[in-house]
């Protein structure tokens, strides 16, 4: 009824409009246009929440994410993870030595071997990382303390770097090559792994360096100066290495597709961690062939070589704050690594929704049925 | 200066004295005005004009150089801005940066630039009208040409010779020194100033008046003295100094003002005196004013929460972060980049440095752009109420206006409003309704009947001619009445094909440009008997002045008669003039022009010996002319004609003028406008003119009457005291043509004249009789203000020469007086208006406005307290109070009129125990309990009984009340009132109320009103509404909004106040809620990056985020969202509690909205940190899902929020969304090393490509918004509020929601209900409503139907008459369907019941409701119980007979009636009424007629059981009504 009524009314003002313009007011009058937008009458959806209409929304994602979370979660359990931590806290662990020493000799770098078995052979193409705990690569001086263009490969740059890198920027009055604290502190252990046979000799997993980078960081943001000029040597002239290195930035590979400032590890680690507790990706070890598992069941022996850090007189000195060191073998599959939260985030938020779906057709059961009955008056 | 005159405006009359000091202060500053033709060079050093101000206005804000600089200061004055800026140069510190320096100053160069633009727009546009309106062209006297020549408005400069041209423009304040008009006068349009259309008559300067040759301006050589420049229009002060030393005085009749219209006027010549910015139009101009609305006070109380709770989080990380450095001790780890100088910073340092980083990073807690969107989105709020249709009054052809841009939303709080009366809620259109002479009462039946006409002619669309040939008449006036009815119905016929009724109005409005003229107003009946009078009056004086006796000798009543007639037409100020053409005066000069001058003048001329001589010859010699000039009114009055007999011209001559009246004017020309500066004095005139005492013409010192028989006389007008509102009166002192005595007639309020009138008179018998008339006339004054009229003494004294000489002596004195000059105006016209004879008194109805009653009643419902401040009588408040419903006939009222503080005291003493005594008596009352058992589903709150009272009080007591002491007590009084009148209150008065209740009572005010009395009201409210009406603009220039009409105010304030405020509400809580949950959500972070204050956000996202990527959807939302449709809110007013009690804006909202904020930016950050735990994710790789996550989240959450989906909301969420990924893609595409440190190259491209970004983005909202999305989901189900049963009636289809509506409408009018509490569905069960409502609801149509002898007809039938009735009222236009349409006469019972049987349902039952409510139609109407006709049958005579006596009188009254039978039950009650007083001897006229209406009626079978009732009821009515007048 008020609707109707208000149609006449609104026909009315037409009606009159179109009078007042054509008659009397020959268009002048200051009346309003009788426009849906400017009377704000547009059109429109207004959902009401309550039980009776959110209903469906409550099942539908109930129904849409307990079949995601099973699937997340069945992915996850599908991926093979091993992992390993030789921080050598504890005493009779075989890196403590290396990792205690203060006084070993500087030339001579430190080995230690870890043996570990894997159970289960790891079928597909193995990542493997090294992962660091409570090691701050999110903090904000430190996220900072780069120069991306000398890191680009310009020139300028690299005389002259960004003030950012302050106080790595320079070291004997030459200005340093990467310069900046993450550059600077770049994870120096090198990691190998033996596979024992079962007739006790060991065998060197092949490791492979390349292809462990985004392809946009090896190709586009990370260049060598000096364009194709492969000697690097020559190209570096002048600049000084960052403090904490043994080496030289264009000695880190002699592969000269993988050195300098394009070398992967190198990349990877300049890419900073999102949280104190991180991985990186070390190396790959690609499937072979369809025969043999990348990894087989068997023993497996872990060596680290401790390169010596200049400044710390340590090894990757993570003990100071508490750092963990861990190496981590793990396959992936097309949601990442190994990562149960989701799958069972899903199958939680989805049963709950079900759950409060069924609460709330009980709620409509109880009270909405009457307001349908009492929505029609006799 | 501006201080100074800010007050004496305020102040006016009411602080003589303090006035008086600042105007001696104030002399000392004169401007002197020179000729600049005296000077060669107009800017020359010997120029004494050169200092003064030019011409050439500019009122921009800033220059090219100035923009800068003065915006940004401007602009800085903002406290937030200073804020944003002081973060944004913070980053330019090294060791504090959080983000790239010159990005961070982004947001805030981006916002100072967008004011700065809009102000430079706003300059510009200044600027241009400025250049417009400065090469106006004028003409100007150039010395070296020696004559006018046109130029430029900005070359003109003070002391230059300017000609105006009729329709000019005045470009400047402009002394007028000569006119083409014969008589020195100038007419000039003021509305551009003041609003006001009447023309006002400006005065060429004295001593240039009586030059005869053309003006030269070489000759001038006088000097000016005035005041400095000022924004008073009403005031100028000054004088000439002519070469002989001379001085003659400079009023405002003398002045120009510049920006008014020359009129009628050939040409004028004057010498600027305030030039450009000096000019009182200018200094008026004051720009729009700044309120700070109530949601915006809580709003920055918010704000300074933000602020706490972001130091409290910089606190915390500060100390996080220097606790963490700590623990490393002295061996920094590697990712501890020490400071560049080398050593690293100490814990306590590096907390103080991060301290300021972390305010860097979360300033958007404190959110920068907040302001600016309010400000958007006020001013689309704004641009909607603009352009609200319903706010569109055709007939005016106004919008409403909102001049204050940044108080919308205080619309949908308001408490309480204060409301004027006079033009406010009535019309302020005046008609005359009844007059007393020498205490005999002329009730002008004709006159009443003919108004009862119009308003059916206005209120029914059809057999208007019909109607008019069968109403009864009597005999003597009918001939020429019922022409003009048919006329009248014609006219309005034909306006109704072309289009509405308002269309019509217009139409009828445009035609005539008469001001306050409506043809209900011009056309008067006289009344026979008064008629016959004046007739026979004038007839003696025709024959004494043609026997040559003495005027003077004529029966004392007979004289009364005529003099009362002569008073009503000559004391006012109204300007004569015939429409078409200006007046072409060319007549002779006469001897006798000016008024008396000096006191030998007085002597010269007042020596009897040439009274009678010089007078017959002036005023014949005038007549002749006059009407030579007037030839083109009537063939009659040609020359020739015009010496015949006078009796032909009185028998024929003003006869055809009359009936020509309204429709069509023949020829046009004939017909004589009246511009009056108040309606009262048209209506006045107006009314004279009906006994053919017409006023014809008007100058300032004479004016010419014509009277029957007597043809023209002119009265020589010897002085002008204006009306005031101290005095209340005005007088005019005119000698009289035909006695030559010197007589003072003045006109005013009644109690300002009866306190004057002369009591012992040395006759005794003649004192006698005197007093007699006196009390008669009280008596009669009290019953025209119980029947609402407004009430005016006519009183005159005849001045002996002596008496006269000596006033006009000190009155002299007075008039030169520049110092303190209106004080001794003012004493001298109390020594003149004394002793007065009193002739008669008038009573003017000021009808009401259309719909008023219904808005009062909508406002009522919605919660709202409505108090009417009026300076009217105190009963004529009353009555219009009852009339608008503000005042219900079942309420008790406590009147307030004390005599002295301590009475007051004392009064108000009392009220406070009755109402306590009250109070607790009816929480009691057995009957009450009784009655709520019916409506057991929906008991009232018992304090509701509480405002069942109504408080009037007067202006005297007012004053008493106001005081510190009792201002406690009134407003404990006044609060449990439902309603409060005050009467009788000056402007002052009135401030004073409205900032009490303010101040104390701690609520939002309203003020609306018209008049300049209500400015300083209107000034102090929290909102001041001003109606755009009769009474000029200066309610409007000082008011927030501007509306039409009253009736506006209902959906102003329930629909648009309602929709501001509920959208600002929302928005702002958002915008809240989403700068906290963005903030939060780097606040957690910091636990995972050991507090160094990084962040896992681009920086720039993290800068565009609020500014661009979340703000367009919170904008539209802010501007279209509707959660209730406005055809609800106004059918619902409870509603608008909402806003009253804050309740889309309360604390706790804002701390569950931070709390959610803080859950939801939990969810946000650690579902992500699950997902990537101890994963090769880099920083960035990682933060820009969160981001995304927060935007996903932040839009979710608006779609909760929002109400209405219109397409524009889905377009702003996928605008935004669209935006975002656009840039995110384009910025990490873009430049793989430019964006140190985050360098997000190919992240998101690569996000983009991974399924578990997918994943995120589907999960983190959902399980984010759950908590708020369950609790809205439960609280609508479970516990809605008022307004989400709204909203779900909305979604009703439309005859549900208002069958729904109906229903709900006949329970919440219940008696019980003057304030109900909303109870659509009882909780917890919504909808069983309708149920038990359709239950108690036949029940109590069951009682109804039996005792009115009629078949019940179900529920939904008197349902249906509900929606009837309120759809007549809330529409009003176009009721829809035929069956809608009122009848004009019942149709019998019989007749409707049987057609009822054959109708389709609906039909059905409207007709069942039809012939239900005929009979029960004027209780129907006036019983604020609405909706129970049930109540009305069976005992509404008898329950309250109060309220019904007062009904009844202003039935007859307002004849607001659409059906005869009712009127005339009514009428015939009132009769009988009339009879059983005898107040009066006489037998009222009106006895016969409705007794045979009666009859008619009677017919009717329907009616018959009430109007028996009626019969019935009347001795209890009587004895009612004679306490009811004692009451009074």
């Amino acid at each position: 009824m008020m609707a109707s009524s208000y149609n006449a009314k609104e026909e009315d003002g037409q009606l009159s409009g179109a009078a007042g313009s054509g008659g009397v007011g020959a268009g002048k009058s200051k009346k309003p246009d009788n426009t849906a937008f400017k009377q704000q009458r547009l059109p429109a959806w207004q959902p009401i929440l309550t039980a009776g209409t959110v209903l469906p929304a409550f099942f539908v994602i109930g129904l849409i994410f307990i079949p995601i979370g099973i699937g997340l979660f069945v992915t996850s359990n599908n991926i093979k993870e091993f992992e390993i931590d030789y921080t050598g806290i504890d005493p009779a662990s075989p890196c403590y030595n290396c990792s205690q020493t203060l006084t070993w000799n500087s030339t001579k770098p430190c080995v230690c071997k870890i043996p570990f078995t894997l159970e289960q052979s790891f079928e597909s193409d193995v990542f493997m990382y090294y992962g660091l705990s409570n090691f701050y690569q999110n903090h904000r001086r430190y996220v900072k303390s780069r120069d991306d263009s000398q890191l680009n490969g310009d020139a300028s740059s690299l005389t002259s770097p960004s003030k950012e890198c302050e106080p790595y920027r320079t070291s004997d009055n030459k200005p340093i090559a990467p310069c900046g604290a993450i550059a600077n502190s770049l994870f120096n252990d090198t990691l190998t792994l033996y596979y024992i046979n079962p007739n006790g000799t060991e065998s060197l997993v092949p490791l492979q360096k390349k292809g462990i980078a985004w392809w946009t960081d090896k190709n586009v943001k990370f260049r060598n100066p000096g364009g194709n000029n492969f000697n690097l040597t020559a190209v570096f002239q002048g600049t000084s290495k960052p403090v904490n290195w043994q080496k030289p930035v264009y000695e880190l590979d002699t592969d000269p597709e993988n050195n300098g400032f394009i070398n992967e590890d190198f990349i990877v680690w300049m890419r900073t961690a999102a949280l104190p507790t991180f991985r990186k990706l070390y190396r790959l070890i690609e499937k072979k062939n369809n025969m043999i598992p990348t990894l087989q069941r068997g023993n497996y022996t872990l060596d680290i070589t401790y390169t010596h850090f200049p400044i710390q007189c340590s090894d990757y000195p993570v003990r100071r704050f508490d750092g963990r060191k861990r190496m981590i073998l793990s396959t992936i599959s097309w949601m990442g690594g190994k990562n149960p939260f989701l799958g069972i985030a899903y199958i939680t938020v989805g049963s709950v929704c079900f759950f409060l779906g069924v609460v709330l057709l009980i709620i409509h059961q109880k009270y909405g049925n009457r307001n349908n009955s009492a929505e029609i008056p006799n | 200066m501006a201080p100074e005159f800010g007050e004496s405006g305020e102040v006016k009359s009411y602080k003589l004295k303090k006035r008086r000091k600042k105007q001696s202060k104030k002399d000392i500053k004169t401007r002197t005005v020179h000729s600049n033709l005296l000077y060669s060079c107009a800017k020359g050093d010997e120029n004494p004009n050169r200092h003064y101000a030019h011409n050439n206005i500019k009122t921009t804000k800033y220059t090219l150089l100035s923009f800068l600089p003065k915006n940004l200061f401007e602009q800085f004055h903002r406290f937030a801005n200073v804020y944003f800026v002081f973060i944004a140069l913070l980053n330019f510190v090294p060791i504090v940066n959080a983000f790239q320096p010159e990005l961070a100053l982004a947001p805030v160069v981006f916002i100072l630039s967008v004011t700065a633009l809009k102000d430079l727009w706003e300059d510009y546009r200044r600027h241009r009208s400025d250049k417009e309106i400065n090469h106006m062209d004028c003409l100007v006297y150039c010395r070296n040409e020696r004559k006018f020549l046109e130029k430029y408005w900005k070359e003109i400069q003070v002391g230059d010779f300017i000609r105006l041209r009729c329709n000019e423009i005045i470009p400047a304040d402009v002394l007028l020194l000569s006119s083409s008009d014969p008589d020195g006068l100038c007419h000039i349009e003021t509305a551009t100033l003041d609003g006001e259309t009447n023309l006002k008559q400006r005065q060429v300067v004295r001593s240039f008046s009586e030059l005869d040759c053309v003006f030269d301006p070489t000759q001038y050589k006088a000097v000016i003295e005035c005041e400095k420049p000022n924004n008073d229009l009403n005031r100028f002060r000054g004088y000439m100094i002519q070469r002989s030393g001379r001085r003659d005085g400079l009023h405002k009749e003398n002045l120009l003002l510049r920006g008014c219209t020359i009129r009628n006027t050939e040409e004028a010549v004057g010498i600027v005196i305030y030039a450009g910015h000096e000019t009182k139009a200018m200094l008026n101009n004051n720009g729009p004013r700044y309120k700070r609305s109530k949601l915006e006070r809580q709003m920055n109380v918010h704000v300074f929460w933000c602020v706490i709770i972001l130091v409290v989080m910089c606190l915390f990380a500060a100390i996080g972060h220097g606790l963490w450095v700590w623990q490393y001790g002295e061996h920094r780890p590697l990712f501890d980049v020490p400071s560049p100088e080398g050593p690293a910073l100490s814990p306590a340092l590096s907390a103080v440095y991060l301290f300021l980083t972390m305010i860097i990073i979360f300033q958007v807690l404190i959110p920068i752009s907040l302001y600016v969107s309010i400000e958007i989105v006020k001013i689309c709020q704004v641009y909607f109420i603009h352009q609200d249709l319903d706010l569109y009054d055709e007939e005016t052809d106004s919008h409403l206006q909102c001049r204050a841009l940044n108080i919308t939303e205080d619309l949908g709080q308001m408490q309480y409003i204060f409301s004027d009366k006079t033009g406010t809620l009535t019309e302020n259109k005046m008609v005359f309704r009844r007059c007393t002479v020498m205490g005999e009462e002329y009730s002008h039946d004709a006159n009443a009947r003919r108004l009862a006409t119009y308003q059916e002619a206005d209120s029914e669309e059809e057999e208007c001619t019909s109607k008019a040939g069968t109403l009864p008449r009597r005999d003597s006036v009918t001939s020429h009445q019922s022409v003009k009815v048919m006329h009248r119905s014609q006219s309005t016929k034909s306006h109704r094909r072309t289009g509405s009724r308002a269309e019509a109005k217009r139409a009828s409005i445009l035609s005539k440009h008469t001001a306050f003229s409506s043809p209900m107003e011009k056309d008067i009946t006289p009344d026979p008997k008064l008629f016959d009078k004046v007739n026979e009056c004038a007839s003696q004086l025709y024959l004494m002045r043609s026997q040559g006796q003495p005027m003077n000798h004529l029966a004392s009543e007979l004289s009364d008669v005529i003099d009362f007639f002569i008073a009503l037409t000559i004391c006012n100020t109204v300007v004569v003039s015939s429409p078409n053409q200006p007046r072409h005066k060319v007549r002779v000069r006469l001897e006798l022009k000016s008024p008396v001058k000096t006191i030998e003048d007085f002597i010269r001329r007042f020596t009897p010996s040439r009274l009678t001589g010089s007078n017959s010859s002036s005023s014949s010699s005038l007549v002749t002319n006059r009407s030579t000039h007037k030839t083109c009114s009537s063939l009659l009055s040609s020359p020739s004609a015009e010496s015949t007999l006078m009796g032909l011209e009185e028998e024929l001559g003003p006869a055809p003028r009359r009936e020509a009246g309204p429709a069509s004017p023949p020829g046009g020309d004939g017909e004589l406008r009246y511009e009056a500066e108040s309606p009262d004095e048209a209506a006045l005139v107006y009314a004279a003119r009906a006994y053919n005492c017409a006023l014809v013409g008007r100058l300032p010192e004479q004016v010419t009457v014509e009277l029957p028989h007597l043809g023209k006389l002119t009265f020589e007008l010897l002085h002008t005291l204006g009306f005031d509102a101290t005095r209340k009166r005005m007088s005019v002192v005119v000698r009289h043509p035909l006695t030559g005595e010197i007589v003072v007639y003045t006109k005013g309020a009644d109690s300002a004249i009866m306190d004057l009138t002369r009591h012992g008179s040395t006759d005794e018998n003649r004192g006698k009789h005197q007093r007699k008339i006196l009390n008669k006339t009280q008596n009669y004054l009290n019953l025209y203000a119980a029947d609402g009229l407004r009430t005016l003494c006519i009183a005159k004294r005849v001045l002996s020469k002596e008496e006269y000489a000596c006033w006009l002596k000190s009155h002299l004195e007075a008039e030169s007086a520049i110092q303190s000059r209106e004080q001794l105006l003012f004493e001298s016209a109390l020594r003149l208006e004394k002793n007065l004879h009193l002739l008669g008194a008038t009573g003017i109805e000021d009808r009401l406005q259309d719909g008023v009653p219904e808005a009062i009643a909508a406002l009522r419902k919605a919660g709202l307290q409505v108090w009417v401040l009026t300076g009217d009588k105190q009963e004529t408040a009353i009555n219009i109070a009852y009339s608008c419903k503000l005042l219900d006939h079942e309420e008790e009222i406590i009147t307030l009129n004390a005599e002295t503080p301590e009475a007051c005291a004392v009064l108000l003493d009392e009220s406070i125990h009755y109402i306590q005594s009250k109070f607790v008596n009816n929480t009691l009352n057995p009957a009450a309990e009784d009655f709520e058992v019916d409506f057991t589903p929906f008991q009232i709150p018992s304090s509701s009984s509480v405002h069942r009272l109504g408080l009037v009080i007067d202006g005297r007591t007012l004053a008493y009340a106001l005081d510190k002491r009792l201002e406690d007590k009134f407003l404990a009084v006044a609060r449990s009132c439902r309603s409060v009148l005050c009467c009788r209150s000056t402007p002052l008065q009135k401030s004073m109320v409205v900032k009490l209740v303010r101040n104390k009572l701690k609520v939002m005010t309203l003020a609306i009103g018209d008049g300049a009395n209500d400015v300083s009201m209107i000034q102090i409210a929290d909102v001041g509404v001003g109606i755009s009406g009769q009474e000029g603009m200066q309610a409007v220039m000082a008011s927030d909004f501007a509306v039409p009409r009253f009736q506006y105010l209902e959906k102003l304030l329930l629909v648009h106040g309602h929709w501001c405020y509920s959208r600002l509400a929302n928005m702002i809580l958002y915008f809240f809620y989403k700068n906290a949950m963005f903030v939060a959500i780097l606040f957690w972070f910091q636990f995972y990056c050991g507090f160094s204050g990084s962040a896992m956000m681009d920086q720039w996202y993290l800068i565009f985020f609020n500014l661009m990527f979340s703000s367009f959807p919170q904008l539209v939302t802010g501007i279209l969202d509707r959660d209730v449709s406005s055809e609800t809110l106004l059918a619902l007013p409870e509603l608008y509690r909402n806003g009253q009690d804050s309740e889309e804006y309360k604390p706790h909202m804002f701390w569950m909205n931070m709390i959610d904020a803080f859950y939801q930016s939990l969810v946000c950050f650690f579902i992500p940190y699950f997902a990537y735990a101890d994963s090769d994710v880099d920083l960035f790789t990682w933060g820009t899902p969160v981001t995304t996550l927060a935007l996903f989240t932040i839009l979710m959450h608006l779609g909760i929020e929002t109400k209405t989906w219109t397409w524009l909301n889905w377009a702003s969420i996928v605008f935004s969304l669209a935006l975002f990924f656009t840039v995110a893609l384009c910025y990490n595409a873009s430049c793989p090393t430019c964006y140190p440190p985050s360098n997000p190259y190919w992240t998101m491209q690569r996000l983009m490509g991974d399924p578990m970004f997918y994943l995120l983005c589907a999960l983190t909202p959902v399980v984010a918004l759950l908590p708020r999305y369950l609790h809205r989901v439960f609280q609508g189900t479970l516990f809605p509020t008022q307004v989400q049963q709204g909203r779900q009636l909305d979604e009703l289809p439309s005859l549900k929601r208002s069958n729904i509506l109906r229903q709900r409408s006949t329970t919440v009018d219940s008696p019980f209900g003057p304030r109900p509490s909303f109870h659509l569905f009882p909780e917890p069960f919504p909808m069983d409503y309708g149920y038990r409502a359709t239950e108690s609801h036949s029940r109590q149509l069951r009682e109804a139907s039996r005792d009115c002898n009629q078949p019940g007809n179900g529920s939904a039938a008197q349902g249906d008459g509900q929606d009837r009735e309120r759809e007549a009222s809330t529409s009003r236009s176009d009721p829809p369907g035929e069956s809608q349409e009122e009848d004009p006469f019942p149709i019998p019972k019989s007749h409707r019941a049987s057609d009822a049987n054959t109708l389709p349902y609906s039909e059905a039952l409207r007709a069942a409701v039809d012939s239900e409510s005929s009979f029960c139609e004027d209780g129907y109407r006036l019983d604020p119980i609405g909706d129970s006709e049930s109540s009305f049958c069976e005992d509404g005579f008898r329950l309250d007979p109060i309220g019904d006596l007062n009904l009844l009188n202003w039935i007859t009254s307002a004849a607001l009636f659409n059906q005869p039978g009712s009127a005339v039950q009514a009428e015939s009650l009132q009769s009988m009424l009339q009879t059983a007083e005898k107040e009066d001897g006489s037998p009222s006229p009106t006895s016969t007629r409705p007794h045979s209406d009666l009859e008619v009626v009677q017919n009717q079978q329907l009616v018959n059981p009430v109007s028996s009732e009626v019969k019935a009821a009347v001795p209890d009515c009587l004895q009612e009504g004679a306490l009811e007048t004692t009451l009074l």
